[in-house]
């Protein structure tokens, strides 16, 4: 079980140098807002990944708050990003 | 290493290598949608392969439950934040229009001749619109 939690480990964490690289390039709020949404959820593997390995309960509970900090997360920012397109489109006048 | 152990690291491993393409396609795609394709990737399959392979794993432990309930939540959760990001995506102009086949909430082109309006052309109307 040590290989695959090796192996599991190494996979997602280059993965993770992957997704912080456009995390850090990423020419848009958009992008950013992706790739944080992908690692979260890469996170949230990772915890599964040691649950799983060393047969540990006590973690699980962090698995569950951060699959749903990733859903509200994306959804607020997109739903923000949403809202200043909505300002930007309206007249002068209108927003008064 | 029993046989279920085996089902198990097979799982979690292949959920890893998905959180591994994900990091590949966003950092080699070229705009917003495609990157989010690369990231829904461990998004779904790679979640429901790693809560497997935990499942297999903790058996008979109390709070096995709370597994099932993060592969329901990011089935349930993925499709929501996807289509909120891409609507904003493609109203604020950072989708790559000419990477785009088939644009259809864009500017419509000549409109599809449907059978009504092909009865409407037929003998009333003006002959400006003959061969049409």
């Amino acid at each position: 079980m040590t290989v695959v939690a090796v192996v599991c480990f190494a996979l997602l964490g280059a993965g993770a140098v992957l997704i912080l690289t456009r995390l850090a390039l990423g020419p848009s709020l958009l992008d950013r807002v992706v790739s944080t949404d992908a690692l979260l959820v890469t996170i949230a593997c990772g915890i599964a990944v040691y649950c799983a390995v060393y047969r540990d309960i006590s973690l699980e509970p962090v698995l569950l708050v951060v699959a749903l900090l990733a859903f509200v997360g994306s959804v607020s920012v997109a739903r923000y990003i949403g809202g200043m397109l909505v300002k930007a489109e309206q007249t002068p006048e209108e927003r008064s | 290493m029993s046989a279920a152990d085996v089902v198990a690291s097979v799982c979690l491993v292949a959920g890893s290598f998905l959180c591994l393409t994900a990091g590949l396609g966003l950092v080699r795609f070229p705009d917003v949608l495609n990157r989010m394709h690369a990231a829904t990737k461990p998004q779904v399959l790679g979640v429901l392969l790693v809560m497997t392979g935990a499942v297999i794993r903790l058996t008979g432990q109390p709070i096995v439950w709370m597994l099932v309930l993060v592969g329901v939540f990011q089935l349930l959760t993925a499709p929501v934040s996807a289509h909120l990001v891409s609507r904003v995506a493609y109203r604020r102009r950072h989708v790559r229009r000419d990477l785009l086949l088939v644009d259809e909430l864009g500017v419509p082109g000549p409109p599809p001749v449907t059978e009504a309006d092909a009865r409407a052309d037929e003998p009333a109307e003006g002959p400006e619109r003959t061969g049409g």
